[in-house]
């Protein structure tokens, strides 16, 4: 259990460092996400599990949706912005 | 000395941990210039402090605070108090990010840049007009 | 332009003076919101004309060289921002790994924080709130009023969303109404996708059984009142987004939402604190707390988590409609 443990915060680790790194905004989202899960499964370790659905359902869950919305809005925008440069 | 330096913090291995992910957010902060990403960082930088505390909580062997059988010793159960503040802290966050999350989208749709240098830069050329 | 912005400013300051020497009311002609339209009109006139003076500025600047040594000293304390930043953060993570290894050890008993107040709540805590979870019993029970205070931030938090991702239907700006119809992303999703409208036939019914078991036995099995709301948002997101908005708006409308926030944070806050008059000692609230492990026991927490769950998904349905469309 203790190895588990060691790995799935080695994981966490990493996962931070290539969210700082990738260029790509929805595929850092997406590796976010997994550090929410990942972070759900050392709480379940830590016998909290209060900790471990709530992060599930909010961290994983709720924040991703609200980013890739956010992803999705600043697209739409720029769509229009171009759309509007062709046309002038 | 050094050595048993090391040794405590393998045996502190979460607490080290959570320090590392605090410090890769607040560098991913300082040094990231896309907003979004910003928010990442914090948001990680949260979940760092969340660990830190729940672990400060952890006690080996010992079982979820909820009660079963009636058992009601206190070498039972594990620390409840440090849950409770998490609890509480994981959901502030998510109102917190997305009260930034809004915040991007309106400066995106002002300056049409997420990146905060040229968005600085805009707004002092503002100013001045 | 510029004089434009300064009679703005000019006549802003003049009713604000009148307000405030009590000549005028500011809320007679409407709401404030009406006022703040005309600066608004200002930032889509100046994004033009921004570009111009972005163009104009740039080309005195390319023969300027002056400028080109400023441009060569940004660049430069750029890279001393970076260097500076990298070395700030490892210094702070040195100074804080040093106190982690002078913290006592993960998982030891003894540890400091383990001290009389986890031991009175695990000792006292069925008795005295009837929760069998522990951790439900504490923040709904012992320290309810912080958890209050906690309702009210994401409440607030979802106000400021409103304030600031939210477009007025009734607007007469035509400006305003345009950003709505292009917002309007509706024709965008895909009328009959059959795939996603079976899979939320079967997934919503489940998912939102599944919140409500989540918040009713909040005091008796890990979750509560956060995480059931939580998933019970999910879930209307789900059906939102197979089903559309038009069979939404016949459930779930704003009125509904406000009614419902309304209701729940008023409940909880006479619910709790009453304690101020009672000189903030224990709360008896006088219900019975009936056996530990059955669902209507314990006082006051289950009513209290059913209000936290419906702050919480109405606060998490509502982000996820104003981030998209700005509205509900």
């Amino acid at each position: 259990m203790r190895l588990f443990e060691c790995i799935l915060l080695f994981s966490l680790i990493v996962c931070a460092m290539s969210v700082a790194f990738t260029k790509d905004l929805l595929t850092s989202i997406i590796i976010f996400m997994s550090y929410s899960l990942i972070m759900c499964i050392i709480w379940m370790i830590l016998q909290s599990p209060d900790l471990a659905i709530t992060e599930a359902a909010v961290g994983a869950g709720v924040t991703s949706i609200l980013f890739f919305l956010t992803l999705k809005k600043i697209r739409a925008i720029r769509k229009e912005e171009g759309s509007e440069q062709e046309e002038g | 000395m050094d050595v048993s330096l090391v040794e405590h913090l393998l045996l502190n291995i979460e607490e080290t941990v959570s320090i590392v992910l605090f410090g890769i957010g607040f560098t991913i902060l300082l040094l990231h210039r896309n907003l979004i990403k910003k928010i990442m960082g914090m948001n990680i930088m949260d979940t760092a402090t969340y660990l830190f505390l729940a672990s400060k909580g952890y006690i080996t062997g010992r079982a979820v605070p909820i009660v079963v059988d009636g058992i009601q010793d206190v070498s039972a159960y594990i620390n409840p108090v440090p849950s409770g503040l998490v609890l509480t802290g994981i959901v502030v966050s998510v109102s917190t990010t997305a009260l930034m999350l809004a915040l991007t989208i309106r400066l995106y749709e002002r300056y049409h840049s997420l990146d905060l240098d040229e968005i600085l830069i805009l707004a002092k050329e503002e100013e001045q007009i | 332009m510029s004089r434009k912005k300064d009679n703005y400013e000019t006549s802003r300051w003049k009713k604000f003076k009148s307000w405030v020497d009590g000549e005028t009311d500011p809320l007679d002609h409407g709401m404030e919101a009406h006022e703040a339209i005309p600066p608004r009109e200002d930032i889509y006139d100046s994004a033009a004309h921004e570009k111009a003076v972005k163009e104009e500025l740039s080309k005195i600047y390319g023969e300027d060289r002056r400028a080109v040594l400023r441009a060569r000293g940004i660049r430069y304390f750029q890279r001393f921002y970076k260097v500076m930043s990298v070395v700030l953060c490892l210094g702070i993570i040195m100074v804080l790994l040093w106190t982690v290894a002078s913290l006592p050890i993960t998982g030891n008993a003894s540890n400091p924080d383990n001290n009389e107040v986890a031991a009175r709540y695990i000792e006292k805590g069925l008795q005295e709130t009837g929760a069998v979870n522990i951790v439900t019993g504490m923040i709904l029970d012992y320290r309810a009023f912080d958890t209050f205070g906690e309702s009210c931030v994401l409440f607030i938090g979802s106000c400021c969303v409103l304030v600031l991702l939210r477009l007025d239907g009734d607007s007469k700006n035509e400006s305003i109404r345009k950003m709505i119809a292009e917002s309007d992303d509706r024709h965008f999703e895909p009328k009959n996708d059959i795939i996603l409208q079976k899979c939320a036939c079967v997934l919503v019914p489940i998912i939102m059984i599944f919140g409500v078991y989540i918040v009713l036995n909040g005091h008796l099995s890990p979750g509560g009142g956060f995480s059931g709301g939580a998933v019970l948002g999910s879930g209307l997101i789900l059906y939102l987004n197979a089903f559309g908005y038009g069979k939404m708006g016949k459930m779930f409308t704003e009125k509904l939402y406000k009614r419902i926030t309304l209701c729940a944070l008023t409940f909880y806050c006479l619910a709790k604190s009453y304690s101020f008059f009672t000189g903030a000692n224990h709360l008896e609230s006088g219900i019975p707390l009936g056996t530990p492990g059955a669902i209507l026991s314990s006082g006051l927490i289950l009513p209290l988590n059913i209000c936290v769950g419906l702050v919480v998904a109405c606060t998490m349905y509502a982000f996820y409609t104003l981030f998209r469309k700005g509205g509900m």
